[in-house]
């Protein structure tokens, strides 16, 4: 069975963004630029439903200019076997819909039985393509994954989902889509050997227009903008005093 | 005999609004009641629209006196609600995202609605998204501000950044809202203003390809009479400088008293002293509390995500050079393990 992997190149968690004086986004020219913690988790996951035995190729996927190559070779020295880049001219036109429609058409020229993907982005948070690919392809979905087990016969998977109200345990009948939340698992760092042997597999490029996909948005990003800021707090003494300022001065009590 | 007219002239843009706007709010119900969120979203609805558009709740169940009692809820939850619209079927006993996905399509072709808003809950996440990508719009989730009807605001990057987003497509805007940023005030129905019509929406063809490929098998959840850390007036919450989950049990202490939410960070629920519905953060839980006390937890910029928007926040934490006091209203540099036995002897008893 064949698993495909969705992976999306972001700022790196721990970068503390700047936004862009003229409001048109974040500053991401010279910031260190990662794999989305929550697909390097997706890719992991692939990769060990592959060593159990429950597949036998994982590609990775990503869409964007140039840049992505690098996000598709990290996720080859992770393990993954062959890659597939759909080069558009604009990352920042690539809304959820439009990368849903893209794998869409990936999956149907591609036929993998599961598709991965993390739940979200940490950039644009919007937690929405695995849901929107599964609806057109007319899949069953199961997010926010915190434990993934596919059946012996490899005819459907059992999912544990984390909710608000707990872990919801779901069963899905392949072919399915799944995103991964954090605790699925800690996905492995990639070996030397391996960062060597990522270079000779191979990447596929492939146009939107050879997908027979439009890129359109319906949806416009005005303006970026700093959050309301929080005026600066005081540091206290004692219990004592923190009781009383949130009596006296805060007033919460 | 002539009939005598009497026209009130309204504004040509009004006129127009009401004749386009119209919500579908898609609403959770549990125990018998409409769920806090949906009714926030109804408030984020009618502050979008206006007061004259119409607001359809749509619930949604197997059927049973939970979800009967749920629809009596729901008719006088909030004033704006002027419909609500009941779908029963076998397929909607559970929240799974294929057999409801496709109920908001039907809902949707049928009821043409210019809006449909949920909550940005679970269930929200897991749905509206699919729903739009049948109805073939972009969705615009977890808002935390509106600024009309067809441009809301909504976090990115953690909180770090906001993002002014504009739909400009055809067909339905499809939002979901952060409950916190719309808060739903109890006790805001008044009796005689809005009686809403109740309405049998038909179930009874609900198909698609994926309907039927998904199964319901249980949920684990922690039994607690706390109060919900989405509403909670307080809520303490717990990092990895607890170091056990009997810990925990010194924050339990202190939130019993003030009639607390118990949350927690990432690394305390990563460690495993807690379950994962304490987390609190940019993929957690968003909480809004008018206190939020954060002991030994360090403040990573994921945590504070979840944060932000509470009106005081105070922080306990040994290591003075913890991200978390830039953030806190009040910091206390201090040992955990003692200054959380101190609180609990002293802190005023809210408990009713």
């Amino acid at each position: 069975m064949k698993v495909m992997v969705a992976v999306k190149r972001v700022v790196d968690y721990a970068v503390k963004v700047r936004i862009k004086a003229d409001k048109s986004g974040v500053e991401t020219s010279n910031t260190k630029m990662s794999m989305n913690p929550f697909c390097e988790i997706a890719v992991e996951e692939a990769l060990r439903i592959k060593e159990a035995g429950r597949a036998s190729e994982v590609v990775v996927v990503s869409m964007g200019g140039e840049q992505c190559v690098e996000t598709i070779r990290t996720g080859l020295a992770m393990g993954a076997d062959r890659g597939l880049h759909v080069i558009t001219q604009d990352s920042s036109s690539l809304f959820p819909l439009a990368v849903a429609k893209l794998l869409q058409a990936l999956v149907s020229s591609e036929q993998p039985r599961l598709l991965l993907l993390g739940k979200q982005a940490i950039d644009d948070d919007c937690n929405q393509t695995g849901q929107m690919v599964a609806g057109l392809l007319g899949w069953p979905q199961a997010t926010f994954a915190s434990k993934v087990s596919i059946s012996d016969d490899k005819e459907s998977v059992c999912v544990e989902r984390e909710v608000d109200g707990g872990i919801e345990t779901i069963q899905l009948q392949l072919p399915a889509v799944v995103t991964a939340d954090l605790r699925l698992n800690t996905p492995r760092y990639a070996t030397l050997p391996n960062i060597m042997k990522a270079k000779k597999k191979s990447i596929q490029r492939v146009t939107p227009e050879e997908l027979n996909v439009v890129i359109g948005s319906d949806l416009e990003v005005l303006e970026v903008t700093e959050p309301p800021k929080r005026k600066a707090g005081v540091m206290v003494a004692s219990v004592d005093e923190l009781l009383d300022k949130l009596k006296n001065e805060a007033r919460v009590f | 005999m002539a009939s005598s007219w009497k026209w009130k002239w309204r504004p040509l843009s009004k006129l127009a609004r009401n004749f386009a706007s119209s919500a579908l709010v898609v609403a959770e119900h549990g125990g018998g009641s409409v769920k806090n969120g949906s009714i926030s979203a109804v408030a984020a609805a009618a502050a979008v629209l206006g007061d004259s558009s119409p607001v359809t709740l749509l619930l949604a169940g197997s059927g049973g006196s939970e979800l009967d009692a749920a629809i009596q809820h729901a008719s006088s939850a909030h004033p704006a609600v002027s419909q609500v619209l009941v779908a029963r079927s076998p397929l909607l006993g559970q929240p799974l995202a294929e057999p409801w996905a496709e109920l908001l399509v039907q809902a949707q072709k049928k009821g043409n609605y210019s809006h449909i808003f949920a909550a940005s809950s679970s269930f929200g996440k897991d749905v509206l998204p699919r729903a739009a990508a049948l109805l073939g719009v972009s969705p615009i989730t977890d808002v935390t501000r509106t600024i009309d009807q067809h441009t809301y605001i909504r976090p990115i990057y953690a909180g770090n950044a906001m993002a002014t987003v504009r739909f400009k497509g055809s067909g339905p805007c499809i939002v979901s809202i952060r409950a916190t940023s719309f808060p739903a005030v109890p006790g805001l129905a008044l009796t005689g203003v809005g009686h809403p019509s109740i309405v049998d929406f038909d179930a009874s063809s609900l198909s698609s390809e994926a309907i039927g490929k998904s199964k319901w098998i249980g949920l684990a959840s922690q039994q607690t009479e706390r109060p919900e850390l989405g509403a909670a007036k307080i809520v303490i919450s717990g990092g990895r400088g607890l170091k056990s989950a009997e810990n925990f049990e010194l924050l339990e202490k202190l939130a019993d008293k003030l009639g607390a939410a118990v949350g927690a960070s990432r690394a305390a629920v990563d460690a495993g002293f807690v379950p994962n519905d304490m987390q609190i953060g940019q993929t957690g839980k968003i909480v809004a509390p008018e206190l939020y006390i954060a002991v030994g937890i360090s403040g990573a910029i994921q945590h504070l995500a979840g944060i932000k928007d509470s009106k005081v926040i105070v922080a306990i934490n040994k290591d003075r050079d913890a991200p978390i006091f830039q953030v806190a209203d009040y910091g206390l540099a201090m040992d955990l393990f003692e200054a959380l036995p101190e609180l609990v002897a002293k802190v005023p008893s809210k408990r009713l």
